[in-house]
């Protein structure tokens, strides 16, 4: 991911940035990282360092714990990034998480060279020749920031469904009634058994079959149509809840 | 009785079929035959009492098999019935619930002899409105036997209390029966966990009705009234059968779904002096049973639904019931009876809807399952 002008350097080292200044970055992985220990602020403002552990600045004026404005991040990142280039002419800039040029399934704690250059950033990199990428296809290009982005959308998704799950109002109940009423945390509804021929419907019966039987007789709703995003939603949070229980279709 | 339970592929193209052949051509004589019909299947599945209520036979054989020495006291033996965990909607936006409360009424009412009392067991109203609390009242008051009421967490947490108090009476209270010392908690205390959340009434009640939130606090019965109860025991004689009613289980069975009591272990170390208690409880809608130390333990059934086993905790002498048929409403439903033996032990017959009734006897409990193990269920819960 090497920027491609210096106001896209930027928006990245001002992420890079942020991430020091919230102290998210080294607790993202899991082995022990490098810490870098900024100097200390010489007029009462608050100093801001590079992810290389090396090059600072002080943002006069910003007391500890206070939040910048979008322009001055702008204006400090690019700072930095201008000594940074300074420092190391004709280099380029490579974000920490770049240089993990295995695919992201590969445990952490077996490449200490790649990873403790994931801390510190560039310069590190440079002087060690990052392995060769494996065929460069879409599988081996996933990394941990793509894994965190999919995972915080599903999550997102199935905790839509979570409320669903537990509202009578959003499942679209005449008698007050919620899933969770009889399903809490959505036990005892066994996702992982469908599809199996359920007599009483009369049909090879799948999960939202069931749901939708639920929502028109006990729930007393409207069925809802499988495109439905509650239905989808709901679908998600009940299958999340069994994660690790083997499949079993056609048990009942 | 093992007939009358057809498989359930059979009864339903059985009941197709028939609506099927009478709907082919509806002229007034086919329409009657067809309302017969479905009356038919209607007291097919034991919705009409007294066939729904089959434990005169067995719970007049329990008092009879009761242990043959004479208790301490001398008492003789006597049967209560209950009904627990109506959880009822007003009528005009639920009558479901409605429905399953005056069928346990009905069974109770057909009992021959009929209970001392009928016990109900806490959670009369589903969001402890007024008008909830109410109709309630007004259902129970068409038991015929005297009724005694516990109160439940969704009975309390809409205004602390105050239309149960006014309606009912206090929610913790003892009497003597018989020569069995009765105890009823109110075992469902929250610490407030609703005025940092600016909570309203109802938003508080809601957040209690919700089994699997998190945001409630675990129940307790609290050191006021674990003291009411000290003194409460303090004239009672150790060698006095104890029979405790309580919501919550008295155990720590499943914290995540609040089946717990926070200060279980004070209550049971109030218990333990006596050689005979067995405690009472509502709350988990399911059959269960536990033995801790001198202590026995029977849960009782809701009549508005079943809930599933927590997935860990279950007390291992639990005799678990089959998992509910969606398709059948008051299937793992029901409501039941004790016996009060005259050795100051207590039997439990769980009258499940649609099902066998399951007796389960103290002995079972007191020797650690080893003796009078009931049929256990053909498929476990998982």
């Amino acid at each position: 991911m090497k920027p491609k002008n210096r106001s896209g350097a930027a928006i990245i080292v001002v992420s890079a940035v942020s991430l020091i200044f919230c102290s998210l970055g080294p607790r993202a992985f899991a082995q022990a990282q490098p810490v870098h220990q900024p100097s200390a602020a010489a007029s009462g403002g608050t100093v801001i360092q590079l992810c290389d552990g090396v090059t600072s600045t002080e943002v006069k004026g910003l007391k500890p714990g206070e939040k910048m404005s979008h322009d001055q991040a702008v204006a400090v990142s690019r700072e930095l990034m201008d000594e940074w280039q300074r420092k190391h002419p004709g280099q380029h800039w490579e974000m920490a998480q770049d240089n993990s040029s295995q695919p992201a399934s590969v445990p952490a704690g077996t490449d200490t060279g790649a990873s403790a250059s994931q801390a510190s950033g560039s310069p590190a990199a440079s002087e060690t020749t990052p392995p060769k990428r494996q065929q460069g296809d879409t599988y081996a290009s996933f990394n941990e920031r793509d894994y965190k982005l999919w995972q915080a959308e599903t999550d997102k998704f199935v905790a839509m469904g979570n409320t669903v799950f537990h509202s009578g109002e959003a499942l679209g109940s005449t008698i007050g009634i919620s899933c969770d009423m009889c399903h809490p945390n959505a036990a005892n509804t066994h996702p992982e058994t469908y599809p199996k021929y359920q007599v009483q419907l009369q049909r090879v019966a799948l999960l939202r079959d069931m749901i939708n039987w639920c929502i028109e007789n006990p729930v007393k709703g409207r069925t809802l149509d499988p495109n439905d995003p509650r239905m989808r939603a709901l679908e998600a949070y009940i299958i999340a809840q069994r994660k690790g229980a083997p499949l079993a279709y056609g048990k009942h | 009785m093992a007939a009358r339970y057809k498989s359930v592929e059979t009864k339903c193209y059985e009941n197709r079929d028939r609506v099927m052949n009478a709907l082919r051509n509806c002229d007034r004589r086919t329409f009657l035959k067809l309302s017969a019909a479905t009356a038919g299947a209607v007291l097919a599945k034991g919705l009409i009492p007294p066939h729904s209520f089959q434990l005169v036979e067995v719970a007049n054989a329990a008092i009879e098999k009761g242990s043959g020495s004479v208790g301490a006291q001398g008492a003789a033996p006597f049967r209560f019935a209950y009904i627990s965990d109506s959880h009822l909607y007003e009528r005009k936006l639920n009558q479901r619930f409605v429905r399953a409360i005056l069928k346990a009424v009905d069974d109770v009412n057909a009992l021959d002899p009929q209970p001392d009392f009928v016990f109900f067991g806490g959670d009369l109203a589903q969001l402890g409105t007024a008008g909830q609390l109410e109709l309630g009242r007004q259902i129970l008051g068409n038991v015929k036997a005297p009724v005694k009421m516990m109160v439940g967490e969704h009975d309390w947490f809409l205004d602390m209390g105050e239309k149960w108090r006014e309606l009912f009476g206090p929610p913790t209270y003892s009497f003597d029966w018989k020569g069995v010392h009765c105890v009823v908690l109110m075992s469902v205390n929250e610490k407030d966990f609703w005025t940092e959340r600016k909570m309203s009434p109802i938003e508080r009640m809601q957040t209690v009705a919700g089994l699997d939130n998190g945001v409630q606090s675990r129940f307790e019965v609290g050191e006021e009234q674990r003291a009411w109860l000290k003194d409460d025991l303090a004239r009672v004689p150790t060698t006095t059968p104890i029979v405790v009613f309580s919501h919550s289980p008295l155990y720590k069975y499943y914290r995540p779904w609040n089946f717990w009591t926070e200060d279980a272990e004070e209550v049971q170390a109030i218990l333990q002096p006596y050689s005979k208690v067995t405690v009472i409880h509502g709350h988990t809608h399911q059959m269960l049973q536990n033995q801790i130390g001198n202590i026995s333990f029977y849960g009782m059934l809701s009549t508005a639904w079943p809930w599933p086993y927590a997935p860990e905790g279950l007390p291992p002498l639990t005799i678990q019931m089959n998992r509910a048929d969606p398709f059948d409403q008051f299937d793992a439903c029901g409501n039941g009876a004790f016996t009060a033996r005259t050795d100051g032990l207590v039997d439990s017959i769980y009258n499940l809807w649609d099902r066998n009734p399951v007796t389960i006897k103290a002995d079972y409990l007191v020797s650690g399952g080893k003796t009078d193990q009931p049929p256990t269920p053909q498929f476990a819960s998982y």
